[in-house]
């Protein structure tokens, strides 16, 4: 049953309260942030970042970092577009997505190679191929803005409903991409949970050395992971540009330290083993917020980055202090007084 | 022996020129419980990751079950039930007791999927084999040390072993949990389950074993039946040498005490201790895990404060606020954990050893004066017989005992009125072991006043001049060397005659 | 974040390091040789040489700033945000109370007064990251990361997003000097603070202290250093170079914004791995940092050059290079142990 000394100890409830008191804050200012439109837009704006969020904890959980899955969704993503372009491709947009996909599992699968087999560490390996794709997007690929094909650009106008907003005469169209998230969402949280290769990247997260004694073929989940980024990535990347119907080749560039910012807020610990994808999809939904309805306090829009930073400082400080005060209590606890020889 | 579960014969194993083991052989029975001893380097590291397969011998035959082989693979020696139980254990602390118990049946098992109730069964059934209660779905890293071992012997036991390799399993449990361990070792035997148990606490080896096999140099020294085995002999096939060390005597009256600690309190570690050292003594604490010694002398070096109590220097209260004030005011600090605590292992010798004398080895502005740091450095390494060729090696590659000296160097390169040692012999290899202890007693003759953390009981008898026994956070008794036993120690530090 | 380390033999580590700066070297010499082949008449000029010295100051003084920080273990991520800041607020000062149209004699002691504006701010800035990660436990990843996103949002929010570009013209004289017609300020700038910063690191207690600590924090506890101040001090140093950078960067574009230099900081990083310095803490040269710098610079200059080529195949080289680096270091690691256990048969 739920204990709740152990509910209270971990992240997400604290991330749940803090976006619940921001919102009653925004509605109480200015009676706009509980309309559907507005609701509606804050979901438009999670799509990205939360589709590029899942593969970054899985990642963070499996004791690693990426900060190298924008570089490959706008690479992915680039590149696609141009084929599809120049091959006056008129069909479905299903192709777009798989081939973004694709190219998005070979990228991947560069840094599944040299963090799984050679070993290399994280941080640096990333930094090095999310220079080397961007530089051979901007550079090889002379990238630079475009339009998109006409399948995806229906695709981007395809709509679930519509909210609309009296008082101010607002309509928001939830873009079908939604589904997209929320099925990467189910299938993540069912990967992680259910299968064993979802446990194995928990389980090398917590203690690599163990998980190969037990058994597991971590170089191969390494491998699958990166790959599984890669994909996700590119599919981010199709997603993206039919939403704002224009291949920018820069536009998710950036958004990389955000997203762990997000990830990290929301429970999940930078040295592995622990996080939750509800935590981190609180953790998306708090940043997006903060983002996008400072406005509705009044606070202008040049000041909410100095607010996500003000955030992100006091999140991670609470939630080491967590960990610091359960770490003295057990030591406190390991020496035992007055006890029974 | 008829049909023993295990048999190994001139095992020999070579890592590029080095002869860890040199045709080691070992023999256990169903249901046996043997100890395997020996120093540090003396190959039976490398006799257990053969026989569970990690490495594959050069030479030698190993004969599982009436089945021989030249060598195994980790897989095969599962597949014949032989289980290990590392040193630390190889649980996930971020998963829950359910999963890590499960988890090694899942994989075995080749599942894809985590189906959670069958892991409840798995995990449920693990630990009623032995009757552990534990909540299933608490998270590991909450859970106790000696707990964490009772999970990784409940796992092992899943897979149907006939032989459980337990790698000094008692180095970290207070004593209380080292009897219940032993509890559930019997409680294996009654089981079939033949257990190896690699201890070099001879204590242990005494009360749990059966037969033993000592290992020395990659050689067998000695084995045999354990009630035939005395104290002495044991130690004497570890080493391959015999010990009588002289107890340390005080060569002048006792003086005015450069440390006074009156009524040291912390709560959850130790209350109302009190106790007087003066130049050239070696006092000894002794104690069991878990007693509050090291949380004592922890305080004398400023890392923890006491709630209540003073402490004086030379007679003058002084209040030690921080490490760095306990080294200002001559106290020194040895730490147990050498490799963890003590040491910055890839950085240099010569950093290590000036480390805690910088301010002094530098001008005003902050700007070491490279000169003074060499010779600081050179006189250390002479005066303490380390043996290396270039102090801008890493200290890593330095031996267990050098790097013990090292340590011992950068307090000695102080102004040391005190220097307090953690378990300093820990690990040390004998050589080291008799030099470290011959250079207590140069200090201590010389005027510094030591004190001596150690549950090696003949080094605290040998050693100090004053013996104060802990238990429960409180100074039991304090005694004279030369006239207690290790048995009353031990009798003493357990508070059971 | 783990990462893996093999064990490596003692006279094995040592070559390692300083064969390190002498790749490193070797490396520069490469690139300078092909850039020279490839375009004889422009890249081994004065006007290059002149151009080149210009550029890298920015962000070399910022690449030693971050190599510090990750001397001791951590990183500084919010390098470009404190420059912003440190020059932004020098900037508004400027604008805002010197008298139009006054001579140099008047506007130069403020000036002075905006330069010291900027390095206050820059140390400040440098020393709340540090306490976050000494005193709130913070790891430095995220704070930094926080301090990043914070300094650039007070940045924007006091400059609504808009560049303060009505700079008196003494200061981006005075910044865009060319001593001997030759060396810009800014160069000597790079050299004092690299040769200073190498000093320290070698040379004092400080530095030693650094090291120590970026190797092993618990016994550096043990073995009496103050960790908070270390790292507090290596975080304001840090700072303190950014805001330089800051001020070099407002002389350069004759303006402050709130967003120069985004890409910086990841280019930094890479500097700094790429020079040597370890990311796990406890080693790396400046010597070996400055070779890096210039490296990168050659090569963005050399690129420069052929208009065909895209300035961006400089990131493809520098993330290819980086990658090979990485891989070519494990496998003679692996290498060195395979031959030194060989080695020890024949004692």
């Amino acid at each position: 049953m739920i204990n709740p000394r152990r509910l209270l100890s971990r992240s997400e409830p604290w991330v749940f309260a803090a976006i619940i008191l921001l919102s009653l804050l925004i509605q109480a200012r200015s009676g706009q942030f509980f309309t559907g439109n507005n609701l509606v837009d804050l979901v438009q704006a999670m799509i990205v970042p939360g589709l590029l969020s899942v593969g970054c904890m899985m990642v963070i959980v499996s004791g690693g970092i990426d900060v190298s899955f924008t570089a490959v969704a706008s690479l992915a993503m680039y590149v696609t577009d141009r084929m599809l372009l120049s091959s006056h491709y008129a069909g479905n947009v299903l192709l777009a997505y798989a081939m973004s996909a694709g190219f998005g599992l070979l990228l991947g699968a560069l840094n599944g190679f040299l963090i799984a087999f050679l070993r290399l560490p994280t941080l640096v390996v990333t930094l090095g191929t999310a220079s080397l794709y961007t530089g051979l997007m901007f550079g090889a690929f002379a990238a630079s803005a475009s339009d998109v094909p006409p399948a995806i650009a229906a695709h981007g106008k395809e709509t679930l409903f519509t909210a609309v907003n009296p008082q101010l005469g607002l309509s928001s169209n939830m873009p079908s991409q939604v589904l997209i998230l929320v099925s990467v969402f189910i299938l993540a949280f069912l990967l992680l949970r259910y299968t064993m290769l979802g446990r194995g990247i928990y389980a090398i997260g917590g203690d690599e050395t163990a998980a190969e004694r037990a058994g597991f073929n971590v170089r191969a989940i390494k491998m699958f992971l990166y790959c599984l980024v890669g994909v996700l990535a590119g599919i981010t990347g199709i997603a993206r540009i039919s939403m704002i119907v224009y291949a920018d080749p820069s536009t998710m560039l950036g958004m990389e330290l955000t997203v762990i910012a997000a990830v990290v807020l929301g429970g999940t610990r930078v040295t592995g083993g622990i996080g939750t994808l509800t935590g981190t999809a609180l953790g998306i939904a708090l940043m997006t917020v903060l983002a996008n309805s400072l406005i509705l306090i009044g606070i202008p829009t040049y000041w909410s980055r100095a607010f996500t930073g003000a955030v992100i400082i006091i999140g991670t400080g609470v939630t080491a202090r967590q960990i610091v005060t359960k770490r003295r209590r057990e030591r406190g606890a390991d020496v035992r007084t007055s006890e029974a020889p | 022996m008829s049909d023993p579960v295990l048999r190994v014969q001139g095992i020999v194993k070579s890592f590029g020129g080095v002869q860890a083991l040199k045709g080691v052989g070992l023999e256990i029975g169903a249901g046996e419980i043997h100890c395997l001893a020996g120093e540090n380097g003396s190959g039976k590291s490398t006799l257990i990751k053969v026989i569970s397969g990690v490495h594959q011998p050069d030479a030698g035959g190993i004969e599982m079950s009436g089945r021989s082989f030249s060598h195994l693979t980790p897989g095969e020696a599962i597949a014949l039930g032989v289980q290990v139980i590392y040193q630390d254990f190889s649980v996930f602390p971020n998963l829950s007791v359910m999963e890590n118990l499960a988890l090694n049946m899942e994989l075995k098992d080749s599942r894809r999927l985590m189906n959670y109730r069958r892991a409840r069964s798995i995990a449920a059934h693990a630990v009623s084999l032995i009757g552990f209660d534990i909540d299933l779905d608490e998270r590991v890293e909450n859970v106790s040390v000696a707990d964490r071992q009772l999970i990784a012997i409940c796992r092992a036991l899943l897979q149907n072993s006939k032989l459980i390799i337990m790698d000094e399993p008692t180095s970290a449990l207070t004593k209380k949990e080292v009897k219940a361990l032993f509890a559930v070792i019997k409680s294996l035997q009654s089981r079939g389950i033949a257990i190896l148990f690699v201890s070099h606490k001879l204590d242990e080896v005494f009360e749990i074993s059966e037969r033993y096999t000592i290992l020395r140099n990659g050689e067998n020294a000695a084995s045999g039946r354990t009630k035939d085995l005395d104290r002495k002999t044991f130690a004497f096939h570890m080493t391959g040498r015999e010990f009588t060390e002289e107890s340390y005597h005080l060569t002048a009256p006792v003086g005015k005490p450069v440390l006074s600690a009156k009524g040291l309190t912390l709560r959850g570690c130790y209350r109302d201790v009190s106790f007087d050292l003066s130049p050239g003594e070696i006092l000894g604490i002794t104690g069991l895990l878990g007693s509050g010694r090291t949380e004592l002398v922890e305080t004398l070096f400023g890392i923890t404060r006491p709630d209540r109590g003073t402490i004086e220097i030379n007679g003058r209260r002084v209040r030690i606020k921080s490490v760095k004030a306990a080294i200002r005011r001559g106290i020194g600090y040895v730490p147990s954990d050498r490799l963890t605590e003590g040491l910055f292992q890839p950085q240099t010798i010569e950093r290590n050893i000036v480390v805690a004398v910088l301010a002094r080895l530098s001008s005003r502005l902050g700007f070491l004066r490279t000169k003074a740091v060499a010779q600081t450095t050179a006189r250390w390494i002479s005066d303490l017989s380390i043996v290396t060729r270039d102090p801008s090696l890493p200290v890593r590659t330095l031996s267990g005992g050098n790097q013990q000296k090292v340590v011992l160097a950068r307090w000695l390169a102080n102004d040391l009125k005190v220097l307090i040692l953690n378990a300093p012999t820990m690990g040390v290899d004998i050589g080291s072991k008799y030099d470290i202890h011959a250079l207590m007693r140069r200090l201590a003759a010389s005027g510094l006043a030591i004190i001596v953390v150690s549950d090696d009981l003949p080094e605290v008898l040998a050693c100090t001049n004053r013996i104060c026994v802990m238990r429960d956070g409180a100074f039991v008794q304090q005694l004279d060397p030369a006239s207690t036993t290790e048995a009353k120690l031990g009798e003493l530090s357990t508070g059971v005659a | 974040m783990k990462t893996t380390g093999t064990a490596v033999p003692a006279l094995q580590v040592r070559r390692t390091r300083d064969q390190n700066l002498v790749r490193l070297f070797v490396m520069l010499l490469l690139v300078f040789v092909l850039m020279t082949t490839l375009r004889p008449r422009e890249f081994p000029t004065l006007a290059n040489f002149g151009s080149m010295m210009r550029q890298f100051p920015e962000y070399g003084i910022m690449a030693i700033g971050i190599s510090l920080t990750m001397i001791t273990g951590g990183i500084d991520l919010g390098v470009v945000g404190t420059a912003n800041l440190s020059a932004i607020l020098a900037a508004k000062f400027l604008i805002g109370y010197v008298p139009q149209g006054a001579p140099p004699q008047v506007v130069l002691p403020y000036i002075v007064a905006a330069v010291l504006i900027a390095l206050a701010t820059g140390m400040a800035c440098g020393y709340f990251a540090g306490i976050l990660i000494s005193r709130f436990n913070i790891p430095a990843i995220l704070a930094t990361l926080g301090t990043q996103q914070l300094y650039t949002g007070i940045a924007v929010g006091i400059t609504n997003g808009r560049p303060q570009s009505r700079l008196p013209l003494l200061y981006s004289k005075i910044g865009n000097t060319e001593l001997f017609n030759l060396f810009p300020l800014s160069f000597f700038l790079f050299l004092v603070i690299a040769l200073g910063v190498g000093l320290l690191l070698s040379r004092t207690r400080f530095g030693t202290s650094m090291y120590l600590y970026g190797t092993n924090p618990k016994a550096a506890r043990y073995a009496g250093l103050n960790n908070a101040s270390i790292l507090r001090r290596t975080y304001l140093l840090s700072g303190l170079l950014s805001s330089v950078a800051g001020l070099i960067m407002m002389a350069r574009a004759n303006s402050a914004k709130a967003d120069y230099g985004a890409p910086y900081t990841l280019q930094c990083v890479l500097i700094a791995v790429l020079g040597g310095i370890d990311p796990n803490g406890g080693f790396g040269k400046i010597a070996g940092v400055t070779l890096a710098i210039l490296i990168l610079q050659f090569l963005s200059s050399g690129l420069n050059m052929f208009n065909q080529v895209s300035n961006f195949y400089r990131d493809v080289i520098w993330g290819g290079v980086l990658i090979l680096v990485l891989v070519f270091n494990r496998l003679l690691s692996a290498r060195a142990e395979r031959r030194a256990s060989k080695k020890r048969a024949i004692v």
